[in-house]
């Protein structure tokens, strides 16, 4: 059973990267890095079954925080959009050193 | 540790008296130079309508012949006399008065003072009393068992020399009243003079080897200082920098002689120096190479070969300077050094015959030299290096008192024949400038018949030619038989005699220093007789409207001169030798000197005091008079002043004459040899090769391109691309949790 929920977490995990690397749109590279967390999450519960409650009081606080940071996440995209007219991220690059 | 705090003041025959005020000494010349040096901070006045730049002497109404001496009293509005050497721009000091006042004063009570130290002095035993007066002020450098003051003494040694300096000091200064008159620098150059007497007060006055040093390194600014006076004149100016550049190298050597003293003998007190140093082996290598490095020092401050060539130039500088320091004290500092280390150089006897070699062939070297030349100053320069050598004759042979006698009296007939001189180039330079001539003033071409126009000047230069040339009962008659006499006695018997010099046996050398010392003797008194025959005797070739203006310097001038004329006379019974008996006390200066260098002297002559037989002493003296004279008759019977024309018209020499005239062509040699290889290792080397190929390319301009490179790959690397950036992070996690999963 640990063994299935580690596997289903690691290619959720996995989906969520290659996402993350190889789209543009900030919106979805934005969901990519929600379904990471979630990756994450399901293998927190999965482990707290063998190694007790810790792992699902973990899972709150990822939770938390990711509701966080949609929050703000979503923000900076919609104050990004009305700046530049665009959420490809190619377009935007103002962070060049 | 060693004990040198055992001759404490307060246990000294001197304590108490008078000498207490020791310290007062440099201080006072010091305080001269402060006040006149903030005087020259005022700018000079320009008196009357004339052009504000007056540095070619433009004119001006200068010298209302109400100002005592206006030597320049009747000009008219009009003249332009820009002549050559002298440059005196009429221009005169706001202050020039008060100047005129500190400048003499601070050194005539410098000088009353070391006269009432003489006296308090004797008072105390002159002769008999060992040790030296110490007087302690501060700690200087303490570092772990070294420790040195900043100390004073004196010694009789010291105390001749402050009355020398102090005495023809002031007689200078007060010279310098009437000489330097027109000049706008007049507080600059009595700051200059004065603190020249308050370093050089401290370099006879220091109790060890690094105050004296101080002292050293003062008077070589000083000279430098006043050499270039006149510095908007390149040449002078140039001058000024070869006398302090060729002086740094003797005093590299004098710097190494002290470091070699303090890595041996732990200690630099001449007190301690002097108990310590017959701890190191007689006559080995170490005190040998010691006694050569300091004479190193000696070369460049005394000018002897190879060091001489600033000395001449140094004639740049205005002539009170030349009598004073180029003549009569700073360049006797070197024999001052060898007479105050005659322990050390009496230890090391091929030291002591290098120094003698040295001085006999710079003797006559430089006597040749002034043979042919034209210009009455550089005469006067070739004969000083010419008589340094006789001092270094006579303190390289162990004869310490003769050297120091010739000192002094030297400082009395050469100071006489620079003032003297100065005189003369002033009556010539007036008579140019009244007359709008560019001539030169110090060409002896231009000169001739000037005796009945300046009586006095004329009458006190022969004193002080017949002086120098050692006409029997003038001063340098008395010293320089003295040290020629000392030579021969110690070729026979002396540690000096015993040691080989390059292979050449000692007494070989010593009568060899002795026959060049005759040599040079018989070329000094044909040099200086043509110098006064050219000057003073046969027709005048001034020039007829130049002649109407030469008159004699005023009082102010004149009466140091009547002093110094006075001292050359007579400055011979300061030490008479026992042949002439019949004029007074015999030996006074040997008693007097003894507590200093007798013990050196003895160790020199093996013990016993060099006693000549009647008969041989009167052969010695007789040669040395007959040669005076014959040098005399030489001159006055070969030169043909009458022929002579003026320098404009003069033309040029051949053969040797030309080889003399131009001084050996060692300063072209020297060019050759030391200045260009010197200046093209700097520039193709030094500067093109170290300094912009290594430093500038290499490590400045690399280090730069080196922080360049980085930084751009930096920056290419921060590409604002968010999908970049999580590309390098996953690859980061990837390697990292590769590297663990390997392990």
């Amino acid at each position: 059973m640990l063994a299935e929920a580690i596997f289903f977490s690691a290619v959720l995990f996995t989906i969520g990267v290659i996402g993350v690397l190889t789209r543009r749109n900030a919106i979805i590279i934005f969901m990519c890095v929600e379904l990471m967390l979630n990756a994450v999450n399901l293998s927190f519960v999965a482990f707290a079954r063998a190694y007790g409650v810790a792992g699902q009081v973990f899972v709150f606080f990822v939770m938390t925080v990711a509701a966080a940071e949609a929050a703000v996440g979503l923000a900076i995209i919609i104050a990004m959009f009305r700046h530049k007219q665009t959420v490809n991220l190619q377009n935007i690059n103002i962070l060049k050193g | 540790m060693l004990l040198q705090h055992e001759v404490s003041a307060a246990a000294h025959p001197l304590a108490g008296t008078v000498v207490e005020w020791l310290w007062l000494l440099p201080l006072l010349p010091l305080l001269g130079f402060v006040i006149n040096g903030l005087l020259s901070l005022v700018p000079a006045t320009v008196l009357g309508p004339g052009d504000p730049d007056m540095a070619h002497g433009a004119d001006g109404a200068h010298g209302e012949a109400g100002h005592g001496v206006a030597v320049h009293a009747h000009e008219t509005a009009d003249e332009h006399g820009a002549h050559g050497d002298d440059h005196h721009p009429v221009v005169r000091h706001r202050f020039a008065w008060l100047a005129s006042i500190v400048g003499p004063a601070v050194l005539a009570i410098a000088f009353g003072l070391a006269v009432a130290m003489f006296f308090a002095m004797r008072g105390a035993g002159g002769g008999e009393m060992h040790a030296p007066f110490v007087q302690r002020y501060f700690s200087w450098m303490p570092a772990g068992t070294f420790h040195l003051d900043a100390a004073f003494q004196l010694d009789q040694l010291s105390m001749l020399m402050v009355l020398v300096i102090t005495g023809v000091g002031t007689l200078i200064h007060l010279f310098s009243i009437g000489y330097m008159q027109d000049d706008p620098g007049y507080p600059r150059f009595f700051a200059y003079l004065n603190l020249f007497v308050a370093f050089m007060l401290v370099l006879v006055l220091g109790a060890n080897y690094p105050v004296l040093f101080v002292g050293w390194e003062g008077v070589g600014l000083c000279s430098y200082l006043l050499i270039g006076f006149w510095f908007s004149e390149k040449a002078n100016a140039d001058a000024g920098k070869k006398a302090f550049i060729v002086n740094r190298i003797g005093d590299f050597g004098l710097l190494i002689a002290m470091f070699l003293l303090f890595a041996n003998l732990g200690t630099l007190d001449f007190v301690a120096v002097n108990e310590n140093v017959t701890r190191l082996a007689f006559g080995g290598p170490l005190i040998t190479t010691i006694c050569l490095f300091m004479f190193l020092g000696c070369t460049g401050k005394s000018a002897q070969i190879p060091l001489y060539i600033w000395l001449p130039d140094a004639m740049a500088g205005p002539t009170p300077v030349s009598a004073l320091i180029h003549a009569a004290t700073m360049v006797t500092a070197g024999v001052y050094l060898i007479a105050r280390s005659s322990v050390l150089f009496s230890m090391a006897p091929v030291a002591g015959l290098t120094v003698t070699v040295i001085g006999a062939l710079t003797a006559i070297f430089a006597a040749t030299i002034g043979l042919k030349q034209w210009d009455i100053k550089k005469v006067l320069a070739y004969s000083t290096v010419s008589q340094l050598g006789y001092m270094f004759m006579g303190v390289g042979s162990g004869a310490y008192v003769a050297g120091v006698f010739h000192l002094a009296t030297h400082a009395f007939f050469k100071a006489l024949l620079f003032l003297g001189s100065g005189s003369v180039i002033f009556a010539m330079h007036a008579a140019y400038h009244h007359t709008g001539s560019h001539e030169d003033a110090q060409d002896m071409r231009n000169m001739g018949g000037l005796a009945p126009y300046m009586r006095v000047t004329w009458i006190l230069m022969w004193i002080a030619t017949l002086a120098i040339a050692g006409v029997p009962f003038f001063a340098g008659f008395f010293s320089k038989d003295e040290i020629l006499g000392s030579l021969f006695l110690r070729a026979h018997d002396s540690t000096l005699a015993d040691a080989r010099w390059l292979g050449i046996p000692g007494s070989a050398v010593l009568y060899g220093a002795y026959a060049l010392g005759l040599a040079a003797a018989l070329l000094t008194a044909i040099y200086m007789t043509r110098m006064m025959i050219y000057t003073f005797h046969g027709p005048n070739r001034t020039g007829e409207k130049e002649r109407d203006h030469l008159h004699e310097a005023p009082w102010i001038m004149t009466g140091p001169l009547v002093v110094l004329g006075i001292l050359s006379a007579v400055g011979g019974w300061l030490n008479l030798p026992a042949i002439t008996s019949f004029l007074g006390p015999v030996g006074a200066l040997d008693r007097w000197l003894e507590p200093v260098v007798g013990e050196s002297a003895l160790r020199v002559t093996n013990g016993v005091a060099p006693e000549a037989t009647h008969s041989t002493e009167l052969a010695l003296v007789g040669g040395a008079v007959a040669i005076a004279l014959l040098g005399i008759i030489i001159a006055a019977v070969r030169l043909k002043p009458a022929r002579l024309v003026p320098k404009a018209q003069s033309p040029e020499e051949h053969g040797i004459e030309r080889v003399l005239a131009n001084k050996y062509y060692v300063d072209e040699a020297y060019d050759r040899v030391v200045v260009e290889p010197t200046v093209g290792l700097s520039r193709g080397v030094l500067w093109k090769g170290i300094d912009q190929g290594i430093i500038d390319n290499v490590l400045v301009n690399g280090s730069a391109r080196l922080a360049r490179g980085f930084s751009s790959l930096g920056s290419w690397v921060q590409s604002g691309q968010i999908g970049t950036y999580a590309w390098v992070l996953v690859i980061g996690v990837l390697a990292v949790l590769g590297a663990f999963t390997i392990r």
